[in-house]
């Protein structure tokens, strides 16, 4: 007597455990370009990988990535790929060495875990942008979301518009530098690193102070700037950890037992 | 999860109902329980009244057909009681009816009276808002509606993965204003202080008609806006007063609003051109409807972003 209802949706379809390498790329020399309109998130990760694992191709062109999610993700070769579109969330994660270009914006939690290599965005970045980056440089032309860089284990990551709120929040180690204003909760928890800010910061997170410039970070920043030819830089600002929260002198019961 | 999508037209009209489809198929990932639209249609001197006498999911007994017939008729009755002439009742499903009357007494009153009948839930309540909302995706309930061909100016849409509350048709996005007519709000997040702003809003004599903390929001712009604030003042009032994370969008006859939480904890990408403004959780879905490369961005925290018609 129940009422019958309609159960349709299936996420386990989202997986596409079956997907193949669609092939469809237009290869020349070491050149490759591709179409992605009508192909499947998992169709675009395994033609990347099929023209830059199999076919030795070290530059390719994906057209109309059409704001698809988790696309260029886990690519460890040296290469350049370059999306003429946008990307969704969770794009160009845990990759190792590729110089990539996205000619429009990506979604949140781009360039997640990053180990080295390029990233250019010529438009705005989502949230979490360079989450647990680890090596490299990550340049966003636009604005970033909230939480850019949230756990930041090394590299660089360079934004040219504004940032939102919690900044560089448990940030370990490696740069920001950041052209644009802040929002609340700058550096929050952060450890180690430092964070460069040329507009204005709205509040500094818990342990996050004013840092002390030196003849390295202005080599540093003219030199980030000459490569990706952002002009002469303007006057910043160095946040650091303040370490006051600092608790790394303290071993835990179970690694001092060792120690003794 | 849930996703929210939110457009409009600033320039006139179009096909609002096949827009917002497309935007939440689009979404579907997000929340495949139940779809939900809150439409804006020409302005009519009627008042659009969308109602349900059983959820969806509501076990057929027995007597279930003969007791919607009688209870439909109850309404019927208590519509001509109240002095509203009808101008029309159509049967949407077997359980959503929309209704289209002639009145110009006490919104609240009308909706009450209405309510007090058995299963009665009124959806919504106006001179251009329709809110439909059912289990399954937005292809499905679109279908089911027919809302392909609905021509208005702004919208909002909700897919639906429910977390706080039971996969039915009251738990469902979006949710009118009560007793406001032509304001409903979507969401997409957590209220953790759902019960003290619930107890609050009940001892001023609100109603609630689900266990879905995202109704709060709805109930408590109303009565924001009953105290005399525009939407955008209620709007920014909510920051202050909803703990919790949230992305949640407000619509009103002639203006659509968006506000996000301090955390900047759930997402939202903003297309904005002179005459048409997309918003919704993932860009794939402003795609669905403008399917060429566009400039997006992301508000930022604390933000509440009005605009009009």
């Amino acid at each position: 007597m129940s009422g019958t209802r309609r159960t349709t949706y299936d996420a386990r379809g989202l997986a596409e455990p079956h997907a193949e390498v669609p092939k469809v790329s237009d290869i020349d020399g070491a050149t490759a370009s591709f179409d992605a309109t009508d192909l499947t998130t998992r169709q675009v990760n395994l033609e990347l990988r099929w023209l830059i694992y199999e076919q030795g191709i070290r530059d390719v062109t994906v057209r109309n990535p059409g704001a698809k999610h988790s696309i260029g993700v886990g690519i460890l070769q040296r290469c350049r790929i370059r999306f003429e579109g946008s990307l969704g969330y969770f794009g160009l994660g845990l990759n190792d060495g590729p110089e990539i270009i996205v000619t429009g914006r990506v979604g949140w939690s781009s360039c997640e875990n990053m180990m080295s290599g390029v990233v250019v965005i010529e438009k705005n970045a989502g949230s979490l942008t360079g989450a647990a980056m680890r090596g490299g440089d990550l340049l966003v032309k636009g604005a970033v979301g909230a939480r850019t860089g949230i756990d930041q284990k090394g590299g660089t990551i360079i934004v040219g518009g504004d940032a939102g709120t919690m900044t560089a929040f448990m940030m370990q180690r490696g740069r920001q530098i950041i052209l644009g204003d802040v929002g609340p909760g700058l550096g929050d928890s952060m450890y180690e690193g430092s964070i460069y800010v040329a507009g204005k910061v709205k509040s500094l997170g818990i342990d996050c102070v004013e840092g002390e410039w030196t003849h390295a970070d202005t080599e540093m920043i003219e030199r980030k700037f000459r490569i990706y030819g952002l002009g002469s830089p303007p006057a910043f600002q160095k946040f650091v950890c303040g370490k006051m929260l600092y608790n790394y002198d303290n071993l835990e019961p179970s690694e001092k037992k060792y120690v003794i | 999860m849930c996703g929210i999508a939110g457009i409009i037209h600033r320039d006139g009209s179009a096909d609002v109902g096949t827009e917002m489809t497309r935007m939440l198929q689009a979404m579907k990932h997000r929340g495949p329980d139940s779809s939900g639209y809150a439409l804006f249609g020409e302005p009519s001197d009627l008042v659009v009244i969308r109602f349900k006498l059983a959820d969806a999911n509501d076990p057929r007994d027995f007597d279930f057909k003969e007791r919607l017939d009688r209870n439909r008729q109850e309404v019927e009755s208590r519509l001509h009681k109240i002095g509203a002439s009808v101008d029309r009742v159509e049967s949407e499903t077997e359980y959503a009816y929309r209704a289209t009357v002639r009145y110009d007494g006490d919104m609240k009153a009308l909706a009450d009276y209405l309510e007090d009948v058995p299963g009665c839930e009124v959806l919504s309540l106006g001179h251009s808002l329709e809110i439909v909302k059912d289990l399954g995706d937005a292809q499905e309930v679109s279908d089911l509606y027919r809302l392909g061909g609905f021509t208005g100016t702004h919208a909002i849409g909700h897919v639906r993965m429910a977390t706080e509350s039971d996969v039915d048709i009251s738990g469902a996005h979006p949710y009118w204003a009560y007793p406001f007519s032509d304001v409903a709000v979507v969401h997409n997040g957590q209220l953790t202080n759902y019960f003290q702003w619930k107890r609050r809003l009940e001892s001023n004599g609100e109603r609630f008609q689900s266990e879905c903390d995202s109704e709060i929001i709805a109930v408590y712009l109303a009565e924001k806006m009953s105290e005399g604030d525009s939407l955008e003042d209620a709007m920014h009032k909510s920051l202050e007063d909803l703990d919790g994370v949230f992305t949640y969008m407000a619509v009103t006859k002639d203006a659509l609003g968006v506000a996000k939480d301090e955390m900047a904890a759930k997402p939202l990408v903003l297309y904005e051109s002179d005459g048409f403004v997309a918003m919704a959780s993932e860009e794939i879905a402003i795609r669905a409807v403008l399917n060429r490369e566009i400039e997006t961005s992301d508000p930022y925290e604390g933000q509440v972003l009005v605009w009009t018609r």
